[in-house]
């Protein structure tokens, strides 16, 4: 990683203008730990790293009404002290948690795992079930765009040059509303994801599931909203009958590659199971809250 | 916990009243380690350093057509490159090296390719650059023309007749009838006793299994990393992280057909070898480059060089067939081991069939083994090489045999196991051995008994590995002052300083913390063996020990002098001379009065003893392991494990449950989730950490290590190796207890979830 140019703006529009002159070599670096290790091992080639910390936006976790508003560069770390967060997203949160080692929570973004387009990072899917938005910031201004519109291949996202993402925003949610996020790995921890599956319902006073969303990593290009799997849900209390339906349709949602994590078959029969599991974890929280 | 179950023949130094040996004093290279001081082997900087790096193949297996280094070479910073064509074209020569033996050819070859590469990661040239940045881009402006030949990487795939050849010249060994035409089997070899199939013919009950495992590498957490110098005079220095200075010091003599007098080899601190750090890689390669441009050269590989060129142990695929009466004794045993060497013959199947069956009294068995070469690194020793693969495909079968029989699996091991006088199935007779006493002291532990939950399983296996002695010397010099330092030429890579330290402290009569263990470099002390094969604690110790008993021979010859009495009055008691005839009315003179009046008595104190080390004992282990299974994702956890181990004598108790621990946990990474995986290309596709997956810390409950000590009367204190016969039982301890838990009998590794879902979705 020979000639690496190293610029900290302290301005969104200033670190837009400089992606856009730097070229396709240029990248915007959320906390790094994908970045510097693509860098090392030449899978990127050399050119500007945009570092996105020094801007005030980029940095913590705001409330606004229900919203949290998270900054491009937000260590997982961070969410995890985060009480109100913790509450209102324990899927999210746990999901970016389950990020690499303890040290490398330390600068870790949600951001950078969502840029990064794997289609197994693992705070992906707890952000797409959760219909969490980005704010993205470029050369023409500001837009709005859904998590899941974001990565469009592994490796590739739709940010035009010159785009990054400022902030992720969740949105306001109702009561007795949960999350989940599990994901199957060979080890306990410092992996990635074979599969991954985030829930996240909403529940009415007698404990039927007036909302739900499903959404499954690793077992397609993109982490995939599953509606059909979520669908299975709506209208029922998570019973045994309803949860067997989701394993069903999350199974049929899934269109994975047989690699050296895992073969398709086994990805896919697991997204089946995580989901359900998930959903079973969901329901609890939504019920105690 | 050390239960001393049985003591028979006694060791000559162990009274019962020792003192230091059998303590647990805080390690003397302990303080230096966690505050991170040591110096190992990428840590040494020197004025005028250069960076070396090495040009890997991308090919499996390729024809070298023609090296360019021109654009290289004219690249500003570069300092020197070289390919084959720089080292000696040696001829085929067997050499002997601890627990590996080999051939200098093949060695200098596996160095850098010559003609030909016979593998993805192959090291084709090396540069020496001012930088790390210019050596990576002068690396790849060097332009290989490669013709790529058809590959093989799987060992039975390799055995076909119509496989491609990766070495004209090899010749199957062994046979009644020496081939025709050339193969990629180097070697049959064949272990047999009794009457095989008048047995089977007799047998109650048989059994019959294919077993495989795959490529695993040592997984030590630093890199091999060295600096060489080669001075104008033609005087070699290297400073590099081994099991061996004196075996660098032949290996670069050899490569490089220089004089080991001209080569000093400095031992770094060593993070981690288990077998994988008993060859050379990068030294001969450093003091190449280094003596073209004449600069100090500093190579470390990255871990992608570490998976892809260095260990790893071999792929097995096993049978194994058991014949047993119905009262559960074992008749007959029929074991067919085939282990791939990598890119040259040498794997570890010689060691593999001398262990198959070494815990049990067969009256009739054959063992074949298969030395088999293909497209995959070479093999390089992994801690009791070969002893877990065949382990594994035995005790496996071991445990089908106990369901068939209806028998308890410790019942059926306790039944067969040989004690004392038996013959080995490997030839020797055995002799105190604590093999019964270790199968005991885990029926009589409480893991035995415990009840098992839902999902969970239990699994039991045993292990063994020959442990050896060897050539050593060590130094023991007393100073000025009454301290003492003991000098070795083995690198500690198991805690060996300490123990070291304690045996010498024990027979001086010193507090432990008085003895300062050095290891020296090869100009500074005698010629020793490498750090391997269980031996340091056993012939360095040996070594140690009678160089203290030297010195304290001297010094009770000098207290005599001082105290003017003959030699035969003076007793040496707890570090003090006493002379016994308490009527001469003489003061008792302490090693430091001694040692400060030495002037007076002959001079400085010191002894060295240089001793080819014999009658190392043999090691059993016993291994109990539960485990739960998740039966919709196939997740493996390891609930319990207690591991039980024959080690004649700990000298350091908490280094040699380190040591149980250590091979436990290796053991388990083996059996649940590593594996070398190659693409249809032959490339590596997991060099990494993170997706070659060790056990992490959170993988593994505590692992409750039982010390029994048999002594070994052979050692001054009884010693046993101990480094190695913990890895052997655990890759079936653990399978079994994973079968028991699915209720469905697993016969290849790894267990990973996906194999294991696979397993119990098949019903």
């Amino acid at each position: 990683m020979s000639n690496v140019e190293f610029i900290a703006p302290t301005s969104p529009e200033q670190a837009a203008k400089a992606l856009l002159a730097g070229g396709p070599g240029a990248r915007p670096l959320g906390g790094g730990t994908d970045l510097l290790v693509q860098l090392r091992s030449g899978r990127l080639p050399a050119g500007l790293i945009v570092d996105l910390k020094r801007i005030p936006e980029a940095i913590g976790i705001r409330q606004d009404g229900g919203a949290f508003v998270i900054g491009a560069s937000t260590p997982g770390i961070t969410l995890s002290e985060h009480k109100a967060l913790g509450l209102a997203w324990p899927g999210v949160v746990e999901a970016t948690n389950l990020i690499g080692s303890t040290q490398v929570q330390g600068r870790a973004s949600m951001a950078g795992n969502l840029c990064n387009a794997s289609p197994a990072a693992d705070s992906v899917p707890a952000l797409v079930a959760a219909r969490a938005t980005c704010l993205i910031v470029g050369p023409d201004g500001r837009r709005t765009a859904t998590v899941e519109s974001i990565a469009v291949a592994p490796g590739k996202t739709s940010l035009a040059p010159g785009e990054f993402v400022l902030e992720i925003r969740l949105p306001a949610r109702p009561g007795r509303s949960g999350d989940a996020y599990l994901r199957s790995i060979p080890r306990t921890e410092m992996d990635i994801a074979v599969v991954g599956a985030g829930v996240n319902l909403t529940l009415d006073a007698a404990g039927v599931i007036t909302e739900a969303h499903v959404a499954l990593g690793a077992v397609g290009p993109t982490v995939i909203l599953a509606t059909a799997a979520a669908a299975a849900l709506v209208g029922t209390k998570a019973d045994e009958a309803a949860l067997a339906n989701l394993d069903a349709a999350a199974r049929a949602a899934c269109n994975p590659i047989s690699d050296k994590r895992g073969t398709a078959e086994f990805r896919t029969k697991i997204a089946g199971v995580l989901a359900r599991r998930a959903a079973t974890i969901a329901y609890g929280r939504a019920e105690k809250r | 916990m050390s239960d001393v179950l049985e003591r028979r023949d006694a060791a000559p130094l162990d009274d019962g009243h020792l003192k230091v040996v059998g303590t647990r004093p805080v390690r003397p290279d302990g303080a230096d380690k966690v505050t991170g001081k040591a110096m190992y082997g990428a840590d040494l900087a020197m004025p005028g350093m250069v960076v070396g790096k090495i040009l890997r193949s991308p090919h499996a297996h390729a024809r070298i057509v023609s090296i360019d280094t021109r654009k290289a070479r004219a690249l500003p910073g570069v300092k020197a490159i070289v390919t084959a064509a720089d080292f000696p074209d040696l001829a085929s020569e067997e050499f002997e090296a601890g627990e590996s033996a080999g051939n200098l050819r093949d060695l200098s070859q596996n160095v850098m390719a010559r003609h030909v590469v016979l593998y993805d990661g192959h090291a084709v040239a090396a540069v020496a650059a001012t930088s790390s940045s210019i050596a990576d881009e002068a690396l790849a402006l060097i332009v290989v023309d490669y013709e790529v030949l058809p590959h093989v990487t799987e060992v039975e795939a390799a055995m076909s007749p119509d496989a491609p050849v990766l070495h004209a010249h090899m010749f199957t060994q062994g046979l009644a009838v020496t081939p025709d035409k050339p193969s990629n089997i180097a070697k049959r070899n064949e272990l047999t006793r009794g009457d095989l199939a008048a047995a089977f013919a007799e047998a109650d009950v048989t059994v019959e299994g294919r077993y495989t495992t795959a490529a695993v590498h040592q997984g030590y957490i630093e890199p091999h990393a060295c600096v060489a110098s080669y001075a104008a005079d033609g005087q070699c220095q290297v400073w590099s992280s081994s099991q061996g200075q004196f075996m660098i010091r032949t290996y670069c003599a050899k490569v490089l057909n220089l004089e080991s007098s001209n080569i000093r080899v400095t031992p770094a601190e060593i993070g981690g070898g288990f077998g994988g750090k008993t060859t050379v890689y990068l030294e001969p390669v450093a003091l190449a480059l280094s003596r073209q441009c004449g600069h100090p050269v500093k190579m470390v590989m990255t871990r992608d060089e570490v998976f892809r060129a260095s260990g790893p142990t071999s792929a097995g695929v096993m049978t194994v067939k058991l014949g047993a009466k119905a009262d559960g004794t074992i008749t007959a045993a029929d074991v067919v081991l085939k282990f791939q060497a990598g890119a040259f013959e040498g794997s570890p199947v010689g060691a593999g069939s001398m262990t198959a069956l070494a815990c049990y009294d067969i009256p009739n068995f054959s063992i074949v083994g298969y030395d088999v070469v293909t497209n995959t690194p070479k093999v390089a020793a992994y801690r009791a090489p070969g002893a877990p693969i065949s382990a594994f495909a035995v005790e496996t079968a071991m445990d089908e045999l106990a369901a068939k029989l209806g028998m308890d699996p410790l019942a059926l091991r306790e039944k067969n196991a040989v004690r004392d006088g038996m013959k080995a199935s490997y030839g020797p007779v055995f002799k105190n051995i604590g093999y019964v006493e270790t199968l005991e002291a885990i029926r009589s532990h409480p893991h035995y008994t415990a009840p098992l939950g839902p999902n969970q399983g239990r699994g039991l296996a045993v292990g063994f590995w020959f442990n050896i002695g060897g050539e050593s010397t060590a130094a023991v010099n007393i100073n000025e002052d009454g301290t003492a330092v003991v000098i070795s030429g083995n690198p500690d890579i198991g805690g060996s300083r300490a123990s070291m330290a304690m045996m010498a402290a024990e027979v001086l009569g010193l507090p432990v913390e008085k003895v300062r263990p050095i290891v020296a470099d090869t100009a500074s002390i005698g010629f020793s063996m490498l750090t391997g094969g269980s031996r340091t604690t056993f012939a360095t110790g040996m070594a140690v020990t009678q160089a203290s008993q030297k010195i304290v021979e001297d010094l009770k010859r000098r207290a005599a002098m001082l105290m003017d009495v003959s030699v035969d009055q003076v007793d040496w008691v707890d570090g003090v001379a006493v002379c016994r005839d308490a009527s001469k009315g003489k003061a008792d003179l302490s090693l430091a009065h001694i040692a400060e009046k030495s002037g007076q008595t002959g001079g400085p104190i010191g002894a060295q003893v240089s001793l080819n080390a014999q009658g190392a004992g043999p090691g059993f282990g016993v291994h109990l392991c539960d485990v739960e299974v998740d039966p919709e994702t196939g997740h493996v956890t390891v609930l319990r494990y207690t591991a039980a181990q024959d080690v004649g004598k700990a000298i350091h108790p908490a280094y040699v449950e380190g040591q149980i621990q250590g091979g436990v946990a290796q053991g388990v990474g083996w059996a649940l989730n590593e594996e070398y995986i190659f693409d249809r290309t032959g490339h590596m596709e997991n060099a990494g950490f993170l997706d070659y997956r060790v056990p992490v810390a959170s993988d593994l409950p505590m692992i409750d290590s039982i010390l029994v000590e048999v002594a070994n009367p052979r050692h001054p204190f009884g010693a046993k190796g101990v480094g190695e016969v913990p890895i052997v039982p655990p890759l079936a301890a653990v399978g079994n207890a994973v079968s028991a838990a699915i209720g469905k009998r697993l016969t290849d590794l790894p267990m990973a979830p996906p194999k294991i879902r696979a397993a119990i979705d098949a019903g």
